[in-house]
């Protein structure tokens, strides 16, 4: 019997759809091994979400309010999401996201806990819990199992179908806030410098166009027409954001997002194992590339041997034609 | 400034499609692929140099960065090869990879902090075998000290650490007080992200990693090499996470190449069916 405590994730003065994903988790693993599930919601003004997490099925809603929490800080949340984790919990999870990964392995140290990331699949056997991830740029999966009482997991939103709300309300709590643990009065939130994005977030979008390197300065100038014709989020190799083409946090790939859509557009990307390992998990893999030997065409489901500059343009013509038509 | 630098021996991750996995998945088989030196920890490396130093005089230097690798004795050669780069001195763990796991590191490295009383530990933020992106985090709460992960750029203040964190959706500022831990991003190493007191600040360096000149490479025979046991340093080894057997990743079925728009259109509204 697992009891699962799901971290929610809340920011910029909302509930992010990362802890969807990790509300499947905890259902799934609640559900097989007839335990259950509740929600933690921590962050300054987090308790306007509470309603939205009370439709889950959870046991309970646990909020930490506190206008000290309006920025994260790890050493500012860990403490409360170790207090909570104590009463009775088995399983900590929240999404593999930059905010799971920078503050889950600090709650495991605190709890002397087992930590597994990036778990793409779990199966329940009673209360015997064998996580299934990726390793080696996800050319291998590992099956483990963590040994010690409490276990802290972030689990891949790729992998995990965002719950729907089921209706239901479940009890809202309030909790204090534990006090931060040492060194949190060494750092300082200092700025958030958000990139305004108008598009669907990448690890959520079903459909996603990505540019490598050769598009140079005409990434957004030759992508946002296919992305606007199909509604897609955006995203771009390494390469590209290295060279300052495409901002940081569309990277896609192994230690950037990892995307599995219904549909990947790879423009003008070579296929590095790298890259690969953000985004193989997709549908459908399309690949424009003038390079008949690159290896994005060893993924891919359909792949065009031509210059994306002319490519491109035809295929936004060609899409809106048949959208129309 | 002290830095220590934990730096993990890897299998060459430019072939990680090679590794073999045999039939029933008992274990990952790494032979043929060559040991490379993790790249964010070599990343690591560099950021420490370039912070233990003035960019523009690199063979004084300003500093002491101490890189730490747990292995097996052949690697000493990824110390070697940071200590040729610029790296001060170094210090083996003796250990094997199967006996291991990131808590019983995060755990060693504490006890090495201990020891060593550096100002900051600097390390990559992911070791791209095991992608689990959690040592430095743990040794931070083990160390109750500040952290900043995932950082594209660092600038030292007095005391203090200015450092710019690369998270979902841009670029999250934070300030640490020394001692501290970070871990580094891709971007750390790209011309002006790390900056020194020392160091101008219209400085710019070169792009990536610094190589080693073969006279580096000699004198860095003569630089210092501590050898110890993991359980000099933790005397509980018991690990925290077991691996039951591995399996290649599920297999996509072949492609098609198409010679138009028109007909790679058409396949994704008629075949496909994602249009």
């Amino acid at each position: 019997m697992a009891n699962v405590l799901v971290v929610a994730e809340f920011g910029e003065g909302k509930l992010k759809k990362t802890t969807h994903s990790a509300i499947t988790f905890a259902e799934t693993v609640a559900k097989g091994s007839n335990g259950s599930f509740s929600i933690l919601l921590i962050g300054g003004g987090a308790k306007a979400a509470s309603t939205e997490l009370a439709a889950f099925g959870a046991a309970k809603v646990l909020v930490a309010d506190d206008a000290g929490l309006a920025n994260y800080v790890a050493e500012r949340y860990s403490p409360t999401v170790v207090a909570t984790a104590k009463t009775g919990f088995d399983v900590v999870v929240t999404a593999a996201g930059a905010f799971g990964k920078d503050l889950m392995p600090r709650v495991a140290a605190a709890l002397g806990a087992g930590y597994a990331t990036d778990i793409s699949s779990v199966k329940v056997d009673g209360a015997k819990l064998t996580y299934k991830r990726p390793m080696f740029a996800g050319n291998a999966y590992g099956y483990c199992e963590i040994t010690t009482p409490i276990h802290v997991v972030t689990v891949r939103q790729s992998e995990f179908a965002p719950a729907q709300p089921k209706g239901g309300n479940s009890p809202v709590e309030a909790i204090p806030v534990a006090p931060p643990s040492t060194g949190a009065d060494r750092v300082t939130f200092v700025s958030l410098d958000q990139v305004k994005n108008e598009r669907p977030e990448l690890t959520e979008a079903s459909v996603v166009v990505s540019g490598g390197r050769a598009l140079k300065e005409r990434f957004k100038e030759v992508l946002d027409p296919l992305a606007d014709a199909l509604g897609a989020a955006v995203g771009a190799s390494r390469a590209a954001c290295d060279a300052g083409y495409a901002p940081s946090d569309l990277q896609v790939g192994q230690t950037g997002k990892v995307v599995a859509p219904k549909l990947y557009f790879a423009i003008g990307i070579s296929g590095a194992i790298q890259h690969l390992a953000g985004m193989k998990g997709s549908k459908v893999i399309v690949a424009v590339n003038k390079d008949a030997e690159a290896p994005i065409f060893q993924v891919a489901d359909y792949g065009l041997v031509a210059d994306l500059f002319q490519a491109v343009p035809e295929l936004v013509t060609e899409i809106k034609k048949r959208k129309a038509g | 400034m002290k830095i220590l630098v934990p730096v993990k021996r890897v299998s060459d991750p430019d072939n990680a499609n090679k590794i073999k996995i045999p039939a029933g998945g008992a274990k990952i088989d790494t032979t043929g692929l060559e040991w490379k030196p993790n790249p964010f920890d070599e990343y690591a490396v560099e950021a420490a140099l370039r912070l233990t130093e003035n960019g523009a005089t690199p063979k004084q230097r300003g500093g002491e960065a101490i890189v730490v690798t747990f292995g097996p004795p052949e690697t000493v050669t990824t110390l070697r090869s940071s200590l040729a780069t610029g790296a001060d001195r170094a210090i083996r763990v003796d250990s094997t990879d199967e006996n291991l796991d990131g808590a019983l590191v995060a755990k060693s490295l504490r006890a090495l902090v201990e020891k060593e009383k550096p100002d900051l530990v600097l390390m990559g933020k992911q070791a791209v075998d095991g992608d689990s992106n959690q040592v430095g985090q743990m040794l931070a709460e083990l160390l109750g000290w500040p952290m900043a992960t995932f950082a594209a750029t660092i600038k030292e203040e007095d005391g203090s650490l200015l450092v710019g964190r690369e998270v979902d959706g841009g670029v999250l500022t934070l300030r640490v007080k020394l001692p501290a831990v970070v871990t580094v991003d891709l971007r750390i190493v790209a011309p002006t992200s790390v900056y020194s007191k020392q160091t101008a600040p219209t400085f710019k360096y070169n792009d990536g990693v610094r190589f080693a000149a073969l006279p580096a490479i000699m004198s860095a025979k003569k630089k210092p090499l501590l050898e110890m046991k993991v359980t000099d340093l933790v005397p509980d080894t018991a690990l925290s996470i077991k691996y039951l057997s591995y399996e290649p990743p599920p297999a996509r079925k072949a492609g098609v190449k198409v010679k138009s728009v028109p007909e790679l259109v058409d396949k994704l509204v008629n075949e496909a069916k994602v249009l």
